[in-house]
């Protein structure tokens, strides 16, 4: 290890001496009077309510605010109840422990504003609501004579989730004939697209039922990281560790929390190649004769040639084909074959092949990471290969090799909505595409569905909550040339509760009120074996001139004479009422009333079954329940994703294959451009933030910094040393950023956290010191689902 | 006197943090102080055979706070006698008035715990949530952990429950009688050992 790591002993003299100068002293922070230190008794007229964290990290968490005089002063999470498991307690991880700094933040944005510099100056002056709304209306009714609703688009966002707030947007929308649709997400867009040709759908078991494994084989997956929190599948995984068999392999090129705190054994692999590693896991097995023949033929097409569609048999066209080197490029995809590409040894992936082909049931998973790729979606696919191999699918302590999965409520809350007028949609990624040449975007080229063609670009954006116009979006220097041109999208109209990097790309910039400052509702996922519910009321009242997104449409569509049509007369506690009534208790006759939910905060229910088991009817019964594919069983031949894509125009390296196997990557590390940037950039989901929220709380950045992860040999041969500020750079942009220097990630791997908020002077010289990888990612999209392959990079990095 | 004290499940423990900040959020503290920390404690190394990386990494975290010490050095050396420790649960205490913020304490402590609070001037530290412990409950730390890899409680209890190590690397070996039991994470490795570092210095307050 570097000696440029230096040692912390715990002897005296510590590196933190110099630190307590510069404390600011407890009580300093904005609003945060404190009831709770050390001997203060608690104030008489302390009230304690429920609500919630959900900023989409996929876990949901209860919290309990302590208010006095209408502020919120510190923040419990779930301490109620027995805490056993199955009635464990929902518990926040640091984000939502820390969420009183967020609302107490003296940044927060208080009152509305109208842009007066250039877009992505951040320059606004504070006008008043009417003439936000004025506004608003004024430019949506030109924008849609003008255009149409097809030139409407509201934006990717998730900073919001509950059930009862966000979805009133769409509902407005509607009320005015829709907006562009769009499909995927920044989260899963090629897993959700791939694995339907697979499966007929994207499905896995709860995570808690690795309880039934006897081995656990994960890639990429790090929920130890992505989803901390107590209820989630951090928790049931320890809990399935702790108290069942299982051997937990886990493949990264990190070596992440998960790996540290979980793993038997860490395999380290460049990134972008597992799917050649399942080529050469699946060589052994099909070689070994490990492979479970009686599932391949009863439950698959493709395997081999006589599994093959009559049509396709005797063309060396099945999975075996491509394995054994008898068909395709004619290449035994042998563990020799792997071994370079993927960076692992020979005999390591021979062992792994032995040991995921004789552990019965192996749970095979995979996190969101390797398909967040330039070659997600085969990767997703291929990694799919080795459950379906060893017939470990539909069975518990198996799983089908998608993301953790888990058991869910009845009802997945959302605002009841008018069908949308508009047919046509695009990838959620492509939105920039939609506005620089969105007349001139096809199904064809651009995987524009619904409609053959886009007629018009975007010209309008509603953005509420979301933060993808910039910080989260790929190739953020190239977003700024398409949203600062004015001439482009017309209009820009922006809700948050900070000052975004997104929100200074708005022309009205809105404060909102955070969801727990207004009623609201959420509903578990990810969630092992017990889902549940988490109600609350707004906590404070709204200060400053913050308001709900609810009532700012409802004024908005005052203005547009259709406020009866959108409110149907009821507040946001009547719609919080009226979604819970209708959405939750139709399907679960065990389900509190919603007097009974909002007294109590939440509401809890175990899996019926035990453990949630994906694609379980049909392994137990598949002429019953066949699945959603043509042919009703696991198409490891795909013809009807070819079909699909037969008249598709790819880019050059694009390539979208019928079966689940290794593609190389368009700046994957053998692309000739590593000559000139030779490392590989993946942006992993870190502690501090879920994406980019909580990204400017001090104490979460403070304890879990913005760093570049670099193995000590790639730091010395570039003269660098631990906590040294360097230049991240490729093409696209520069990043500045402190190097951690750390024996925990590959050689020729960097890692830096996605959605540390980019902080660059876009008149100047554009140099993000903010840390933000997006910085430096493409905005060109992956072969089939057109989505966002982030974790696509190469880089080279210098002393700053 | 009973002496309390806290356990830590370190196979259990995935360095989330949730310590740390719920006992910033309960105590409103700034981000320079801390009260309990996560230190993560990582070493090996890397070569290169045959074209192909080997390595022999590991690496894990440990929660720790003020370990309450029955013999609590800090206190020893005060020339102030600013720190006492409590008769009911062994709870170590900082008087603000006395303090002088001269840092003996801190230069003395094993475990890096006291800290400066600029706003009292004076040092400050855990003080088990006795405001809590007195409601019934249990420290903000033990309550917040997603991974339920804190326990607090009559020490000797906890070590009859859980056996009587008291120190792992990064710690050093005990000299203070810390009140604290721990059950080594995976890759745990005993005090004294050189192996590693501890590789997250900037992330400690």
């Amino acid at each position: 290890m570097s000696k440029s790591v230096s040692r912390r002993t715990f002897v005296k003299g510590s590196a933190l001496a110099g630190l307590g100068a510069a404390a600011v002293g407890s009580g300093a922070l904005f609003g945060c009077s404190s009831e709770g230190g050390t001997d203060t008794p608690a104030p008489a007229e302390e009230k304690v309510c429920w609500g919630h964290c959900d900023v989409n990290c996929e876990t949901r968490c209860a919290l309990q605010f302590h208010v006095v005089d209408d502020e919120v002063v510190w923040v419990e999470s779930d301490n109620t109840g027995s805490d056993v498991y199955g009635d464990h307690q929902l518990r926040a991880c640091q984000r939502g422990r820390s969420i009183r700094r967020w609302i107490n933040h003296p940044d927060r944005l208080s009152y509305p504003m109208k842009r007066v510099g250039k877009r992505g100056s951040g320059e606004f002056e504070q006008i008043t609501w009417e003439e936000a709304i004025d506004t608003i209306v004024e430019n949506y009714k030109r924008i849609l004579d003008q255009y149409g609703p097809a030139a409407i688009y509201s934006q990717y966002a998730s900073g919001v989730n509950s059930g009862n707030i966000g979805g009133f947007l769409s509902r407005f929308l509607n009320l005015n004939g829709g907006r562009l649709n769009r499909y995927g997400s920044y989260s899963s867009a090629q897993i959700s697209n791939a694995l339907p040709w697979l499966y007929g759908t994207r499905a896995a078991n709860g995570n808690s039922d690795i309880i039934n494994s006897k081995l656990v084989v994960m890639f990429g997956e790090n929920s130890c990281e992505t989803k901390q929190a107590g209820a989630g599948p951090t928790y049931h995984l320890m809990h399935a560790l702790e108290n069942g068999e299982a051997k937990c392999i886990i493949i990264d090129p990190r070596y992440s929390d998960s790996v540290a705190s979980r793993a038997d054994q860490w395999i380290p692999i460049r990134p972008g190649t597992d799917a050649a590693l399942v080529d050469a896991l699946a060589y052994v097995l099909i070689t070994e004769d490990l492979v479970d023949h009686d599932f391949l033929a009863k439950y698959c097409i493709g395997y081999d040639d006589e599994q093959m569609p009559e049509e396709l048999k005797g063309q060396g066209k099945s999975y075996c084909d491509y394995i054994l080197g008898t068909g395709y490029d004619m290449t035994p995809k042998t563990p020799e074959w792997a071994s370079p590409i993927t960076g692992i040894a020979t005999q390591v992936i021979i062992d792994l092949a032995r040991e995921i082909g004789t552990a019965k049931p192996c749970a095979i998973y995979q996190g969101k990471g390797p398909q967040r790729h330039h070659n997600g979606e085969q990767t997703a696919r291929a990694i799919c290969m080795l459950p379906v191999l060893t017939g470990n699918v539909g069975i518990n302590g198996g799983n089908t090799g998608s993301d953790l999965d888990g058991y869910y409520m009845p009802a997945w809350f959302g605002v009841p909505s008018e069908d949308n007028g508009v047919a046509a949609s695009i990838s959620c990624f492509t939105w920039t595409d939609a506005i620089e040449r969105g007349a001139e975007m096809t199904r064809t080229k651009d995987g524009v569905r619904g409609v053959e063609k886009l007629e018009v670009p975007i010209k309008f954006i509603w953005n509420y909550a979301g933060n993808t116009m910039t910080n989260q979006h790929g190739d953020i220097n190239h977003a700024h040339e398409v949203l600062s041109d004015e001439s482009l999208c017309e209009f820009i109209v922006l809700w948050d509760t900070f000052m975004t990097d997104s929100a200074k790309y708005a022309d009205i910039l809105l404060p909102d009120l955070m969801p727990v400052e207004q009623p609201n509702i959420i509903q578990s996922e990810y969630a092992g074996n017990m889902a549940y519910y988490i109600i609350g009321d707004a906590v404070t009242s709204p200060k400053f001139e913050r308001r709900t997104l609810y009532s700012v449409l409802t004024d908005i569509a005052d203005k547009m004479g259709q406020k009866e049509a959108f409110t149907e007369g009821r507040d946001e506690m009547a719609w919080l009422q009226y979604i819970y009534e209708t959405q939750a208790l139709p399907d679960d006759p065990d389900a509190p009333t919603f007097e009974e939910i909002m007294a109590k905060g939440f509401y809890k229910k175990n899996c019926p079954e035990g453990e949630h088991v994906a694609l379980k009817a049909f392994r137990d019964d598949p002429e019953a329940n066949p699945l959603n594919t043509p042919s009703g069983k696991i198409e490891i031949y795909s013809q009807a994703l070819m079909d699909t894509v037969a008249d598709w125009e790819l880019a050059e390296g694009d390539l979208i294959h019928p079966l689940p196997v290794y593609c190389p990557e368009v700046e994957g590390y053998a692309d000739p451009l590593a000559e000139t940037y030779p490392l590989q950039l993946i942006g992993y989901h870190t502690k501090a933030r879920t994406h980019s929220s909580y990204g400017c709380i001090e104490v979460l950045k403070q304890a879990n910094p913005q760093e570049l992860w670099m193995n000590p040999i790639d730091a010395e041969a570039r003269g660098l040393a631990d906590g040294d500020k360097v230049k991240v750079y490729n093409d696209r942009g520069t990043v500045e950023i402190v190097a951690k220097v750390t024996p925990r990630i590959l050689p020729g791997v960097v890692a830096m956290g996605q959605g540390a908020w980019h902080d660059a002077d876009m008149f100047g010289d554009k140099v993000d010191k903010g840390g933000c990888i997006n910085t430096l990612t493409t905005h060109r999209p992956s072969p089939y689902a057109k989505a966002n392959p982030q974790h696509t990079n190469l880089v080279e990095v210098k002393l700053a | 006197m009973t002496q309390y004290g806290f356990y830590f499940n370190g196979p259990r423990c995935t360095g989330c943090k949730t310590c740390s900040m719920a006992c910033k959020d309960k105590n409103d503290l700034p981000p320079e102080i801390g009260f309990r920390n996560v230190y993560e404690y990582t070493g090996g190394t890397w070569s290169n055979e045959g074209g192909l990386w080997k390595n022999d990494v590991f690496s894990y975290y440990v929660s720790l706070s003020c370990n309450h010490c029955a013999s609590p050095v800090c206190m020893e050396v005060c020339p102030q006698g600013a720190i006492s420790k409590s008769e009911e649960t062994g709870a170590m205490s900082v008087d603000p008035e006395k303090c002088i913020h001269c840092e003996s304490c801190l230069k003395a402590c094993p475990y890096d715990v006291p800290r400066y609070d600029e706003a009292i001037d004076a040092m400050v530290r855990c003080d088990m949530c006795a405001d809590l412990i007195a409601q019934g409950k249990q420290p903000v730390c033990v309550e917040a952990c997603p991974l339920r890899a804190l326990e607090f409680g009559d020490i000797e209890e906890l070590k009859a429950k859980y056996g009587d190590v008291s120190a792992i690397a990064p710690m050093p070996e005990p000299t203070t009688e810390p009140s604290i039991v721990i059950t080594a994470p995976i890759n745990g490795k005993p005090a004294g050992d050189t192996a590693g570092i501890v590789a997250n210095e900037r992330e400690i307050s």
